[in-house]
């Protein structure tokens, strides 16, 4: 009988610890953005359909904004600022409208905080973009102008993308958000025939095949300046560390323990170590650390039990998370890197995996079976210090989570039948978007 | 790259739905088959028991030494199927990644009620641009031919390196053979590959693979088996044997292998 009261305490707790994470990520209450349709003159009007689309993919992605819905809108809409005209009080203090004014925003039934508006025209062969953000809210014009910019670019859909580009990342950055445009997803496809690290654009867009070894590369990890990959390769003989520049793909210097097996590398933020598993000290593997080079080498874990996938605080540096089996099943753990102060982090229920740190140093990011049979991998995210989760995904198995450098966009693995393919989603749970389509591909690792 | 799967898989497509149409007919698809048994005498009243229609392909048809082939079959009305050389006796269907270090031709056998068909998959291999080890390939033939005879896979529980009693029996009679075997080929080595299902996480599998080889390697030298000529190797979960999601496959996969060295 006791067990029954229990259980709906148990998960009104649990609930409630649900959305303090989820809060503290996507917050509920972020202000709303009016995000009427520009219109463009002459040669730049066939390009204002792509402009407008782009804006709006990337406010509504980057999730610091809501966007007031576009069938609400008044039907004159002001394309610059001398538009808008104050209204005038009549006979009997009634206001009498003028045209356009900030209130045809920031009453019902639009209810916005904010206005985004402008035009683009064509200046000297280039695309010139006039942009503005308004704070509707407030009793003037002059009050309400946040910023007002113009934005300039080649007279085609690259110059386009452009301008929309820096437009809505300037809109973004008042609200502290960060626009995920120019950032790249490195990850693992066999579309090859053998499992090779791959790079796309952070939408799926661009796909190219990075290294050409022919045989297993897997776990990815990208250095905190963008510039080097570091990964898994199952050649013909043990599993080694590889080093690569991100650009041009050109291998780098890393001399591998002798070993029988060297795996799951990650940088440390300043770049100049890393920390992996290894088998120096014999079998199972533990953690070890090394200059970015392989030298210097020093052990960090010595247990008789399984040891992998250490990841450093992008933040702090000096605390890893990492996967071990020294309590049964695979769990996730934590401990600081001089070896100090080790404490589990998930309760011991089933296996744990894959960690990523969300880019404050705050959330890990991981893959959990929880209470499910072996294999039922589902995400969550949990808040290191206490201990405190979220589950984002249910269904089909979900693996290898990575944070985007928003902070709120994630990337992983789901395998639906026998294919695996990767998809991104805001923490949440909502924009599940799937990016690759051919062969199959898993283990992302989002550039910072 | 995406034009040829492409084309691939229609070809497949094309197939499987010529074998679909051809029904329980005894129609052969591939050539080098060798005939249908003749049919046998049936009662009038009896309908004809259909005969085994197999799907049988690989990809690619043609690899560098070193590289893998996907062998894929279906088959229907047959209740025992085998692919020689290597593989042995299968599921009605499935897929296999076979490494074959030289030109192969892969025989599957499908027996029923109906009788028995072949089909065969023949893979050509070339050798890799760099030349290959000084270690002459015969001898490797030789040691691997051996190990072929001499040597099982040992088997492990879910997330364990543990030898259990099957396994211990197994790699009991696996050290007479690698002592036959490296009595006989003296420059001979013999790598110990560690293998998982694939449930685990890639990563913590390297780790369960390594354990696994490990465990089998050590257990061999406890024998007297030259811990010198044995090296193990971990693949983690990435070269299964079997890619059904059932217990009896992921237990195929979780096991300690015995491949020649170079």
């Amino acid at each position: 009988m006791n067990k029954y009261l229990l259980l709906p305490v148990l998960l009104a707790s649990l609930a409630a610890q649900q959305a303090d994470i989820r809060l503290s990520i996507i917050r509920p209450d972020r202000p709303t953005i009016a995000l009427p349709d520009l219109r463009g003159t002459g040669e730049a009007q066939p390009l204002m359909n792509g402009i407008n689309s782009k804006i709006f993919s990337e406010i509504e992605q980057a999730a610091v904004l809501k966007i007031a819905p576009k069938g609400l809108y008044p039907l004159t809409v002001p394309q610059q600022p001398s538009d808008f005209k104050a209204p005038t009080v009549g006979p009997n203090r009634q206001p009498l409208s003028q045209g356009p004014w900030l209130t045809d925003w920031s009453g019902a039934p639009v209810n916005s905080n904010y206005l985004a508006f402008g035009y683009a025209t064509v200046q000297s062969g280039r695309l010139a973009l006039f942009g503005w953000l308004y704070d509707v809210t407030q009793k003037d014009t002059q009050n309400a102008q946040v910023f007002g910019k113009v934005y300039f670019g080649t007279l085609n859909e690259d110059g386009a993308k452009k301008v929309a580009l820096e437009f809505a990342a300037d809109i973004l950055a008042r609200f502290g958000g960060k626009s995920l445009a120019g950032s790249r997803v490195f990850f693992v496809s066999d579309r090859s025939g053998a499992k090779e690290i791959w790079s796309m654009d952070y939408d799926g867009a661009n796909q190219k095949q990075m290294t050409f070894y022919r045989s297993t590369c897997i776990s990815p990890a990208i250095s905190k300046d963008n510039t080097k990959i570091a990964f898994t390769r199952i050649g013909a003989g043990n599993p080694s560390i590889m080093v690569h520049t991100t650009d041009s793909g050109r291998k780098l210097n890393f001399s591998n323990p002798q070993a029988t097996m060297n795996a799951t590398p990650d940088f440390t933020p300043d770049g100049n170590q890393i920390v992996f598993s290894s088998t120096l000290g014999g079998s199972p593997a533990n953690l070890y650390v090394s200059g970015a080079d392989g030298g210097g080498i020093r052990r960090l874990t010595s247990v008789r039990s399984i040891e992998v996938e250490p990841k450093v605080n992008p933040k702090s540096g000096n605390e890893i998370v990492f996967v071990s089996g020294r309590s049964g099943k695979a769990q996730l753990y934590r401990m600081n890197l001089d070896g100090t102060d080790i404490e589990r982090l998930t309760d011991g229920r089933g296996e744990a995996s894959n960690p990523s740190w969300h880019p404050d140093g705050q959330f890990v990011a991981f893959s959990w079976t929880a209470g499910l049979e072996p294999g039922n991998w589902s995400i969550f995210v949990m808040d290191v210090a206490s201990k405190k989760y979220v589950q984002l995904t249910t269904g089909a198995r979900s693996e290898n989570p990575a944070w985007g450098p928003d902070g709120r966009h994630l990337v992983f693995s789901r395998t639906v039948g026998r294919q695996v393919q990767l998809y991104s989603i805001l923490a949440d749970g909502s924009q599940l978007k799937q990016l690759t389509f051919t062969g199959s591909n898993e283990k992302p690792a989002w550039t910072h | 790259m995406r034009l040829q799967r492409t084309v691939r898989l229609t070809q497949l497509a094309a197939l499987t739905l010529a074998l679909m149409i051809a029904g329980t007919g005894c129609k052969k698809k591939i050539a080098a088959a060798p005939p249908a048994p003749a049919p046998t005498p049936v009662k009038v009243a009896e309908a004809p028991k259909p005969k085994p229609a197999i799907t049988f392909s690989g990809d690619p048809l043609s690899i560098v030494r070193g590289d893998a082939v996907t062998l894929r079959w279906s088959v229907q009305n047959s209740d025992a199927v085998t692919i020689e050389p290597g593989v042995g006796t299968v599921a009605a269907s499935g897929s296999r990644q076979v490494y074959p270090t030289t030109a192969t031709t892969y025989v599957l056998r499908a027996s029923g009620p109906g009788g028995t068909e072949t089909a065969s998959v023949s893979i050509s291999v070339s050798a890799p641009s760099a030349p290959p080890p000084a270690a002459a390939p015969g001898v490797t033939e030789d040691v691997t031919r051996a190990l072929e005879r001499l040597v099982k896979d040992a088997y492990f529980g879910y997330d364990s390196a543990e030898i259990r009693e099957d396994a211990r029996a197994t790699l009991q009679r696996n050290s007479d053979g690698l002592k036959e075997i490296f009595g006989k080929f003296a420059n001979s080595t013999v790598i110990v590959e560690g293998h998982c299902d694939e449930r685990g996480s890639a990563e913590y599998n390297l780790g369960l693979g390594e354990r696994r080889a490990n465990a089998a390697r050590e257990f061999l030298v406890q024998l007297g088996v030259s811990g010198d000529k044995l090296k193990s190797v971990t693949y983690g979960k990435e070269r299964p044997v079997c890619s059904d999601a059932t217990e009896a496959c992921y237990q195929q996969n979780r096991r300690a292998h015995f491949a020649a060295g170079q």
